[in-house]
């Protein structure tokens, strides 16, 4: 940036890039950080923000570019590295030990130990209660961590990167789990670390909360990072409108209009957090989605999209409540049943629930409906080929053949695949859970091509996001969730992205219609 | 990273439907051929080496007889197959072999039931059944721990490796049951058929051995239930979304395993025409080796019949020809154990190779613009 700030520079990226297999996640990223200050990332899932901490941090190493630490070149090898640098990074996913009490974790890894063998345990119990003190959560430090609530565990997390002393502090969505007070003393305390000159570098899908702390804000979009600027130039829509950045028009395919009967109805549906049984995950949701229509639900993480539509697929069980297909009351169906019926779901994990990593393209497409070529008790393999052809050709995956290696597909190909399984089912109504996730946007143009497709086809489309671009898109309708319930549905050709943005707690902000950022 | 295409693009649309499969799919074949291949190498190696050292190894009768000792562990290799496609372990076979000679010892000495004291003879048709049965069921107690009670599948079937021994010995009460001929009078000859048997001079044991292989290999290859044991194994959750009835697979799989498992001690008392409650000792670990080395993952989701017979085919002829080479027990043992591990070895070389080649093609499929394969 200007010449008069570099001096406060403390770490630097040049020209970073980051290609995982097919995907490439960050292109090119040049990034400072600057003491004293909090820098806040922006930008949507995958947008390459995490990628980027990954490697500031050394959890990852770059696939080329350099690091440098006050002016002097930078070679991270893992995070111990890091942390002897005096570089910490508090994860979005938690990586706390929960066999391990409150004080072994914040110590995992670097023991404090007398003459290097034995464990100084009671200056380590000091310094655990004093950091508790200072994040004003007075946790017994022999507590087990798998015994506190996950907003607790986070402040551990917390207290566990600010043991270290760092210089450069990390800080990828720590409020996720936090209640409100909470996040009054952490941001309390990013205040009094910056004080003491702590560079903070700050991720949060909550923009409003995220601008409040901070001092400069960079976004990024499909791993570019495409703007900077200081707390006094920006705002909200600043924010978002760069984060967005692209027509939305790429996205949307043309949609019907007209829709048939209902195919898919819920009402009062409940189902309890299956990492929590005491919670409820949803709670008493009720919409329809009609033959030919596209349904979205759009909300962010810890919403219950995932858990609707997994318990939908008859993958777990719902509490109460009622779930229709075409008229048929679903109970107690298996997913083999489900799918039979005409229910289907693209899971949002590809790599953990859609694809079986040790079969081929053809295998995998054929999986959920090998019944259908059973002749006798043998498989009819070259009807079932045939068929997979025609499937593979169908969404137009990119491969040498069905007997490819699937890990040979880029993202996008996979996912396809993955819709291809579905689609030979012959759903009446399929369900797709974050189908865009970790694919590029050529792919993900294709991918809600096939959805408008497939709705015009006749199927009943229920997809889940948490992109915004995407819930208004490509969407007849957008059911927002919060927190497991519904807090509102759109129009999304009457609708804005702060409507949404506003509707889902994402930002508090009253929206302006004339800001430039609707359509 | 530039765009130019890799190898593999152009040759995916060196079209003309005259044109089979193109250049990709013989890569792949290749691929396969030589992780299959290096056991197979490895066997024909041995072939030679213990021809060179001892004239009578390469004579056909030795041949027969060797072959006849892999058959014994190639059919439990081939359950036990089963079982880690699907991502698990069977530990309980060799106790079972035991367990399936001692019901059959029992049955055919006569099953003495007292509250009517009578001594029932029961013909050999019947005494084979109740055997395969009964190893059946220590399978089907195996998958219930798994699926139902969510036991480890080691702990569960190692659990079982106790139970069914305990069961034999305490049935047979330790002592072997000999002289398992039958008796003309009562018409229970013929158990000795089984494994002492010969059909066109080749022992009937041989024969079971390719009637299993030929049935196993058309399973996993042209039925579902073979797809779905790969696809469990390969991931349990996607194949569990995908409508697979996983708990149903794997209780199929331990229970296959129970069945050849039975198979084999029957083969065995039947050619010893005798009993022995100790029988089977260990021979898990010799079916998991034969599994491991024909390119089988402990994992699951890879593997295949072909490999499990020439991995049973080079355990076999490794034990047996160090034997008639004259090496002493503990090198065998000691030497063995090497061959296993150098498997492994070499089968993680080439996954690496595998996956990296994997990566590669997706990485140059991606920046292209996406368009079907012109085939047709």
């Amino acid at each position: 940036m200007t010449e008069a700030t570099t001096d406060d520079v403390v770490m630097r990226a040049i020209g970073i890039t980051k290609t995982y297999g097919a995907t490439r996640a960050l292109k090119g990223v040049d990034f400072s950080i600057r003491k004293g200050t909090v820098t806040v990332l922006f930008g949507e899932n995958g947008a390459g923000k995490s990628t980027l901490m990954k490697i500031l941090s050394g959890v990852e190493t770059p696939t080329s570019g350099t690091l440098e630490l006050d002016g002097e070149p930078l070679q991270l090898r893992n995070t111990v590295d890091a942390a002897d640098r005096g570089i910490a990074i508090i994860h979005q996913e938690l990586s706390l030990a929960p066999n391990l009490n409150v004080r072994d974790n914040i110590y995992m890894g670097r023991e404090r130990a007398r003459g290097g063998v034995l464990i100084d345990y009671s200056s380590e119990n000091a310094t655990t209660v004093r950091l508790m003190e200072r994040l004003e959560e007075r946790l017994d430090p022999k507590t087990l961590v798998g015994d506190l609530r996950l907003g607790q565990q986070q402040i551990v997390e917390i207290a566990r990167a600010l043991a270290g002393n760092a210089r450069v502090l990390i800080m990828d969505e720590p409020t996720s789990a936090l209640s409100g007070s909470e996040v009054e003393v952490l941001f309390k305390l990013i205040r009094e670390l910056t004080a003491e000159n702590v560079a903070i570098v700050y991720i949060s899908h909550h923009l409003e909360e995220a601008l409040e702390i901070a001092d400069h804000a960079v976004v990024f979009r499909d791993g570019d990072l495409v703007a900077i600027g200081d707390r006094n130039e920006i705002d909200l829509g600043w924010v978002i409108s760069n984060m967005v950045g692209r027509d939305v028009g790429d996205l949307s395919p043309d949609l019907l209009e007209e829709f048939g009967e209902p195919v898919l109805s819920l009402e009062n549906v409940v189902i309890a957090d299956p990492s929590n049984p005491a919670r409820l995950a949803i709670d008493e949701v009720s919409l329809e989605v009609r033959a030919g229509e596209i349904v979205c639900l759009y909300g962010l993480m810890g919403a219950g999209r995932t858990e609707l539509l997994e318990a939908l697929a008859g993958r777990t069980s719902i509490q109460s409540g009622t779930v229709r297909l075409k008229g048929r009351k679903l109970s107690k169906e298996s997913v083999a049943e489900r799918i039979a019926l005409g229910l289907a779901l693209v899971p949002e994990d590809r790599q953990r629930d859609g694809l079986v990593q040790t079969m081929s393209v053809g295998e995998n497409a054929s999986l959920a409906n090998l019944l259908a070529f059973v002749k006798g008790i043998v498989l009819n393999r070259r009807q079932e080929r045939t068929s997979i052809d025609k499937a593979v050709k169908d969404v137009r995956v990119k491969t040498s053949g069905p007997t490819a290696a699937i890990s040979s597909l880029s993202g996008g190909n996979q996912q396809k695949v993955v819709i291809s399984k579905i689609l030979m089912t012959e759903p009446d109504v399929i369900l797709l859970d974050e189908p865009s996730r970790g694919i590029d946007v050529g792919a993900k143009a294709e991918i809600f091509g096939l959805m408008a497709r497939e709705a015009k086809r006749g199927l009943g489309v229920l997809f889940a996001t948490s992109e915004v671009g995407e819930a208004l898109g490509v969407s007849n309708r957008v059911i927002v969730l919060s927190k497991g319930r519904i807090v509102g549905e759109f129009n999304p050709k009457h609708t804005d992205r702060e409507g949404l943005m506003v509707a889902s707690g994402e930002s508090t902000e009253a929206a302006e219609p004339e800001n430039g950022l609707g359509k | 990273m530039t765009a130019t295409t890799t190898g593999a693009r152009p040759s995916t649309n060196g079209r003309g439907p005259g044109d089979k499969g193109g250049t990709a799919k013989r890569e792949i074949d290749y691929l396969g051929i030589l992780l299959e291949g290096r056991a197979f190498i490895a066997l024909i190696v041995l072939i030679i080496i213990f021809a060179l050292l001892s004239d009578s190894f390469l004579t056909f009768n030795n041949l027969l007889t060797m072959t006849k000792h892999v058959a014994y562990n190639a059919i439990l290799a081939i359950g036990m197959l089963f079982v880690i496609l699907k991502g698990g372990i069977d530990l309980s076979v060799g106790s079972t072999v035991g367990l399936s000679g001692v019901i059959a010892g029992v049955l055919l000495q006569g099953w003495q039931i007292d509250a009517f004291g009578v001594v029932i003879y029961p013909p050999v048709w019947v005494v084979v059944l109740c055997s395969l049965a009964v190893g059946t069921l220590v399978g089907y107690v195996n998958g219930l721990l798994v699926t139902k009670f969510s036991v480890a599948p080691f702990i569960a079937t190692l659990g079982m490796l106790y139970v069914a021994r305990g069961a034999a010995l305490l049935i047979s009460n330790g002592s072997t049951y000999p002289r398992l001929g039958g008796d003309p009078e009562l018409g229970n000859t013929g158990f000795g058929i089984i494994g002492g048997g010969r059909l066109f001079g080749i022992p009937t044991a041989i024969w079971i051995m390719v009637v299993f292989a030929l049935v196993a290999a058309f399973v996993l290859k042209n039925t579902p239930f073979g797809r779905w044991v790969y696809s469990t194994g390969g991931n349990e959750r996607a194949a569990e979304l995908s409508g697979v009835p996983v708990r149903r697979v794997k209780l199929r799989v331990y229970m296959i395993s129970g069945f050849c498992a039975a198979t084999t001690g029957l083969i065995i008392s039947s050619e010893l025409t005798s009993a022995a409650p100790q029988l089977g000792e260990s021979f898990e670990l010799n079916a998991i080796a034969a599994v491991v080395i024909g390119g089988a993952a402990l994992t699951g989701g890879r593997g295949n019949v072909r490999g499990v017979l020439i991995g049973a085919f080079v355990i076999g002829f490794l034990s047996d020809g160090l034997v008639i080479v004259g090496v002493s027990t503990f090198w065998q043992i000691a030497i063995k154990g090497a061959v296993i591990i150098l498997a492994v070895m070499l089968d993680q070389a080439q996954q690496r190779i595998k996956r990296s080649k994997n990566a590669a093609l997706a990485a140059s499929s991606h920046s292209e613009p996406t368009t079907t394969p012109s085939t047709s």
